[in-house]
């Protein structure tokens, strides 16, 4: 015998697909099946489900470097006392957790004055610094399905990141007025490779490296019927500037979808300004819309909630007892290297895999816990790990899709036992930070 | 649960009939009683004004455009700060607070119950998450129903009892408390990047019009006798001239009777009207039509309106009239932000500065507080910003001292760099009444609660009813000098939040029991809206249907009106 | 006018926040009093005097006060935040946010200064000896209203993000800029003496940039008007003139529409168009693999152990992934 659960929602990527059928054994124990899923998807929860790699108590890192198993009690007193003692401790992640455990973080984190960070940082802060300055006129993946004849793809490679993206929502699907799928829209991608979406394409733009800015800029003149300097603008021949901006303003309903090509080569914030510029200029003419490719499957939530309890996004420096927010100041890579932080909590990420080296190694140096279901490299640096359930398959809670769409995810199987949820753990440090905090 | 007697204070409350008599309040257990035991704390109000927390039907302080409004806007935060103190979180913002400031303002205002305008149904759980961190104040929030497709579809053939089970099927899924409709068909047309800015303008592919859609919702929404009546943002907000599409919207609710057990009077509710009282054909000859709206609101008494009073502020307008956010952008030229969600609605977001030496600015602002001493009726007429698109809530007690105090208006029609043309252009210049205290009770107590279907629970100090209970430090017969309005409504003496002392010395001491008000309306089985609702989630939503539903621990301390439709 | 003295006396062990240091705070107080104003270190409170000796007193009013800061203050913050008159001197560089918001007065650094110096500036003059970072005179996030008025004066270099939003006062740089220079400007002149790396005004819609020496690559959205006299310093000079950002809106005044200008000098060598420097490559060389593999033989090293390793004996950042690639292949 088994058990079936339906409308389970994929905690990999921003795709966040609330459509997956899991197939566990009776006890709900292990999983047997992932149907819907993506390769990626699929893997996750199996992964998951197999016990046998996995690290089901908190550790600590020893004088030879070898780890040490200590309790969860063990792990939230040094954690509490951590973040008790320092003067400026930052806590980053936030990206692969749920909406309730990050708010619990949150009120730690301005119990103790800490720098509250999530991967934005290293994806789409940019873009969401880039919509401070703009703003930025969207609209939900469903209405894509619905009405969209005009896609485009900048810097984004969803066949690869996004696996079920062009199915569920972009290129394929037929909603009410697109009742033809692919055939009534045209793909545009901008990319200066070839890859596995621009084989799709009805145009590539093979964008010169690094001079995507030029080129969204070089489009709004083309759009408005302006002269541009040049034959060739930013790699790509000027009449086909032309010929692409009357493409998109013949659309009745296009969309830009722009990943880390854009928001982390050259130019960065610059980039996502002008292509939501690009989109306002084009809704003079038609409808247009714009969607980040955002990665981790709820950094959405963490912007969410961070915003409707601090006002910033990310990169909120809650130390003074108020909020503050500047990436280039506040951001965790920035304060890193800049040496601003003396304690280091991460939930949720993989800073020791993503960061430069040098932070990496400011954070070997600094008082440190990993909360993490997986021995990660973050994990490996830090003085404490805490394993966890994973949220999305062990334990439930809420998460926001990469148009902002909330939706509550899913326990399929139970974790191990004895293992705390990110929740409970943190549960456990805010209480103990409030008894340490009244002495 | 401990006792108050709040001793020797002007009482205002018109569910009772007290008109700043001396009298004693007593709340035992929760709610106003008829006395208490000796242990009774004493407050003494001697010299204060006492009357029950104020109700805003119309505010847009929680969910998805307004959490984007705090987010791509840093600078509105800017030296706005409110460190975390004993028992309160930091808080900050000017236009679009965090929730934990909205909540902390509110109550130290004197407010208790808070609608929130506008849920976009796919959206309605983060609504609720950001009602849940929102402390003190009980909360509702109306989904947004005009520009739905099932609503599209139902009226067009007809089918008023699958509308009634629509509805009352996406209340109870989103925990929604009525039903608001905001540019009918307009935000439907606004994914094709067009607009319905007249009743009669067809919605393109859905043959239907605005006024079909209005006339359809409110004849369900008596059909269902929900606890309140349609809440109406109508076509053509913000335009010059705007004002004949008002009162055509409001021509199709004349002569209704409401049908309900709540003891709700009005039909129809249309909000923040001062937007929606424009004359003239451009921002030239733009004028004031306060007075026209405000007579045919004196003439049907079947209907309600809110003020949406332009506060001169540097704000935030945020609104499910997706068109009219365009339009703006295109005025200011600052950022904007859209969003179109599948089936159901679209809403967009801009900056404003409305600056009173801007003619038009000063003239919207005139309009507003026009409309609140034109109304004859203050038990129809609410006090609103229409939080943050006119200015922050946290202006209401500005907007009472202008109602309140002749001198306070003219000094600043006086001022305005466009004077002549501004006082040309209105009438406020004439209009010397006063609004007395009661009055003011009328339109952001007693007014409110009862249009909302609340009047035997908030709004009021009848024993039984919950003990939303504020002591300002005011008192109406000796004022001098009308910045003392302004003062005294900014932070009370003491707020009792059902019971519980939320503030006292105008700080916020607790973060009190707040509640979330949500109408479960039981309805007949209908199995052809089960069917098409299945069908439209599997081919049109990019969501599955069993995810949709805000579960009830989004909820945690729910308040449930029942309605029994059936 | 009265001049106080605050000589940095410990280096603070994270960094300091000196909003307090501003005539406008000492104006009317004795050392003693100066001493007991705030500054912060991430979520601790401490005192001036805990930091700074202080010597003198402020004078009456703001505008008769001079601060004068010595010692290492190359990690203190915001020093003349928001000050309206008076003056302040730092005899050594400074941190972030220098200068941020301030309305009036003076304010001389003579070393260098760091990010976000003068943003949000509406009046007062700020003038630099050394380089500024990125971010100079720009707006706060989301505010479209950058610089409003007053001067700004580096000698050196300037980061990049300068003036972004510009729309009044002016700017001159002695050095070069980096990227993004004027953006979204609206008004207002920024004079750059040496070389701007690109992107200059990009999405401006009105201003005047002047680059003496060489613009790399200008921007496509910018169109060459024609030659002009203009007087700069005194001395008319020739300038070729571009018109833009042509992507942008642009408002008419008298039927004429008004764009943001670039003038750079006639004869100026030709605007080079050289590529972006893409990305250090990060490889290691046949020579590098085998020195690695000497250092780990016989080991099991983690990847981070690895990646560590390389990045401390070779100067190269390898992404994880790579890493383990790597020895994969050594294994092999
Ligand atoms: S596309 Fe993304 S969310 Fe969907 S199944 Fe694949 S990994 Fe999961
Ligand atoms: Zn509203």
């Amino acid at each position: 015998m088994s058990k079936t659960v339906t409308d389970v929602i994929c905690p990999f990527c921003g795709t966040l697909c609330d459509d997956l059928v899991v197939v566990t054994d009776d006890e709900g124990k292990k999983i047997l099946s992932v149907e819907n899923a993506c390769a990626i998807g699929a893997e996750k929860f199996l992964h998951s489900s197999d016990h046998s790699h996995r690290v089901t108590r908190p550790r600590k890192l020893q004088e030879d470097g070898s780890f040490k198993e200590i309790t969860y009690e063990e792990a939230i007193e040094y954690t509490a006392q951590m973040l008790v003692n320092a003067k400026k401790p930052s806590m980053y992640g936030w990206s692969s957790t749920n909406c309730e455990s990050q708010s619990v973080g949150h009120e730690i984190a301005e119990l103790c004055g800490a720098l509250v960070d999530n991967t934005a940082a290293v994806c789409h802060g940019t873009t969401l610094v880039a919509v401070q300055n703009v703003g930025i006129p969207s609209c939900t993946l469903g209405e894509v399905k619905n009405r969209a004849d005009r896609i485009i793809f900048w810097g984004s490679n969803p066949a690869h990141g996004h696996p079920r993206h062009m199915s569920r929502y972009s290129i394929f699907p037929r909603g009410y007025f697109t009742g033809k799928g692919q055939k009534q829209r045209k793909i545009i991608v901008v990319d200066p490779r070839c890859t596995d979406t621009s084989s799709l394409a009805d145009v590539h733009l093979q964008v010169e490296q690094g001079y995507d800015y030029e080129l969204l800029q070089a489009l709004r003149a083309a759009v408005r019927g302006q002269e541009l300097t040049g034959d060739i603008i930013a790699g790509v021949p000027k009449e086909k500037v032309y010929e692409a901006a009357e493409m998109l303003k013949s659309g009745r309903f296009g969309v830009i979808f722009f990943g880390m090509g854009v928001t982390q080569s050259l130019g960065k914030d610059h980039n996502i300004d002008a292509a939501i510029m690009l989109t306002k200029d084009l809704n003079d003419y038609t409808k247009f819309s714009i969607i980040a490719m955002r990665g981790h499957y709820n950094v959405t939530g963490s912007g969410q909630v961070l915003g409707w309890q601090f006002g910033f996004p990310y990169s909120v420096d809650l130390s003074r007892g108020f909020a503050r927010y500047n990436p280039g100041e506040t951001g965790t890579i920035e304060v890193l290297k800049r040496k601003e932080i003396d304690a280091m909590f991460v939930l949720g990420s993989d800073p020791g895999a993503h960061f430069p080296m040098q932070c990496v190694k400011e954070i070997s140096k600094l008082p440190s816990v990993a909360i993490d279901p997986h021995i990660t490299p973050t994990t490996s640096i830090c003085k404490v790990h805490v394993p966890v359930a994973f949220v999305g398959v062990e334990v439930g809670g809420n998460c926001y899709r990469m148009d902002n769409v909330p939706i509550e995810s899913r326990k399929v199987v139970e974790p191990p036992e004895g293992m705390l949820t990110d929740q409970q753990f943190l549960e456990g440090v805010l209480k103990r930070v409030r008894e340490l905090k009244a002495n | 649960m401990s006792e108050y007697i709040i001793k020797n204070g002007k009482v205002y409350d018109p569910k009772t009939g007290i008109k700043g008599d001396v009298a004693d309040v007593c709340i035992k257990d929760g709610k106003i009683a008829d006395k208490v035991s000796s242990k009774a704390k004493v407050i003494d109000a001697k010299g204060k004004t006492v009357m029950a927390g104020a109700v805003d039907i119309h505010a847009h302080v929680a969910g998805p455009k307004v959490n984007e409004g705090r987010n791509y806007r840093p600078e509105d935060k800017l030296f706005t700060y409110k460190p975390t103190g004993k028992n309160t979180r930091m808080s900050g913002g000017f236009s679009i607070p965090t929730t934990f400031k909205t909540g902390y303002e509110y109550a130290r205002m004197g407010y208790t119950t808070v609608m929130e305008a506008a849920m976009p149904p796919l959206y309605a759980r983060h609504v609720h998450e950001e009602i849940k961190d929102t402390p003190i104040i009980d909360e509702g929030a109306l989904p947004v129903f005009g520009n739905n497709w099932f609503v599209f579809e139902y009226l067009k053939n007809n089918e008023m009892d699958n509308v009634c089970a629509y509805i009352a099927w996406l209340l109870k899924t989103t925990k929604g408390y009525g039903i608001k409709i905001v540019n009918p068909g307009g935000s439907e047309a606004w994914g094709w990047g067009e607009n319905c800015t007249t009743v009669d303008d067809p919605v393109p592919y859905f043959d239907i019009t605005p006024a079909e859609i209005v006339k359809g919702l409110l004849t369900a929404n008596e059909q269902l006798g929900l606890p309140h009546s349609i809440h109406i943002h109508s076509n053509n907000l913000g335009n010059p001239g705007n004002y004949e599409t008002t009162l055509a919207t409001l021509k199709i609710a004349e002569g209704v009777k409401a049908k309900n057990k709540f003891g709700r009077e009005q039909v129809l509710h249309h909000t923040h009207v001062q937007f929606h009282s424009y004359g003239g054909d451009s921002w030239v000859n733009f004028e004031s039509k306060a007075k026209e709206v405000a007579e045919y609101f004196n003439k049907n008494k079947n209907m309600t309106m809110d003020l949406g009073c332009v506060t001169l502020d540097e704000t935030t307008t945020m609104t499910a009239d997706g068109p009219f956010e365009h339009h703006l952008t295109s005025l200011n030229h600052l950022k904007w932000a859209n969003v179109d969600v599948e089936l159901e609605t679209s809403s967009g977001i801009v900056p404003y500065v409305y600056d009173p030496n801007i003619k038009v600015c000063a003239i919207q602002w005139a309009i507003g507080l026009e409309l609140g001493l034109y109304a004859k009726d203050p038990l129809r007429t609410f006090i609103t910003t229409d939080h943050p698109n006119a200015g922050p809530f946290t202006r209401y007690p500005r907007v009472i001292k202008w109602l309140m105090s002749d001198k306070s208006r003219q000094e600043m029609l006086k001022g305005f760099k466009h004077s002549e043309k501004v006082i040309a252009a209105t009438n406020l210049a004439s209009l010397d009444r006063e609004l007395s205290m009661f009055e003011i009770v009328q339109m952001t107590r007693a007014g409110p609660a009862k249009a909302l279907g609340l009047e035997n629970v908030f709004g009021g100090l009848a024993p039984g009813m919950d003990a939303d209970v504020v002591v300002y430090n005011l008192n109406e017969d000796k004022i001098k000098n009308p910045e003392e309005i302004e003062t005294a409504f900014s932070a009370a003496d003491c707020v009792f939040k059902s019971g519980t002392m939320v503030v006292e010395n105008r700080e916020v001491i607790s973060n009190g029991n707040k509640r979330t008000l949500w109408v479960d309306a039981k309805v007949p089985e209908n199995k052809q809206v089960e069917r098409d609702v299945q069908m439209k989630f599997l081919k049109f939503y990019s969501m599955t249907i069993n995810n949709y539903e805000v579960s009830n621990h989004y909820v945690p301390n729910p308040y449930v009106i029942e309605v029994d439709s059936n | 006018m009265d001049i106080v003295k605050l000589t940095l006396t410990k280096v603070p062990d994270l960094y300091l926040e000196a909003e307090n240091v501003t005539p406008d705070h000492f104006a009317g107080k004795t050392a003693q009093q100066i001493g007991e104003l705030h500054v912060h270190l991430g979520n601790q409170t401490a005192k001036i005097s805990d930091y700074f000796s202080v010597e003198g007193k402020g004078g009456e009013t703001a505008a008769d006060t001079k601060i004068v800061i010595a010692g290492p203050t190359d990690k203190v913050k915001y020093i003349g935040m928001k000050m309206t008159a008076g003056e302040i001197e730092v005899q050594g560089n400074t941190d972030m946010y220098t200068a941020a918001w301030m309305a009036g007065g003076k304010i001389h650094v003579k070393g260098n200064v760091d990010s976000f110096c003068a943003i949000g500036m509406t009046g007062g003059e700020f003038i630099v000896d050394g380089n500024a970072k990125n971010y100079l005179a720009a707006s706060y996030r989301g505010d479209w209203r950058g610089m409003q008025g007053g001067k700004v004066t580096v000698k050196g270099n300037a980061g990049s993000d300068t003036a972004t939003f510009m729309i009044g006062g002016t700017i001159d740089i002695g050095g070069n800029v980096d990227v993004h220079l004027g953006t979204h400007a609206e008004g207002g002149k920024i004079i750059i003496r040496g070389n701007a790396k690109g992107r200059v005004g990009g999405q401006m819609v009105k201003g005047d940039i002047f680059v003496l020496g060489q613009v790399e690559r200008m921007m496509p959205s910018y169109i060459l008007k024609g030659e002009e006299e203009v007087e700069l310093d005194g001395k008319k000079q020739m300038f070729q003139v571009w018109i833009g950002d042509m992507g942008e809106r642009h408002a008419k005044r008298k039927g004429e529409v008004i764009y943001g200008k670039i003038y750079v000098p006639t004869g100026a060598g030709e605007t080079a168009a050289p590529a972006i420097h893409t990305e250090k490559r990060k490889k290691l060389t046949d020579k590098q693999i085998e020195h690695l593999k000497e250092a780990f033989k016989d080991q099991e090293p983690t990847v981070q152990q690895v990646r560590t390793y390389i990045y401390d004996t070779f100067d190269v950042d390898m992404k994880p992934m790579q890493v383990s690639r790597l020895i994969d292949g050594i294994k092999r």
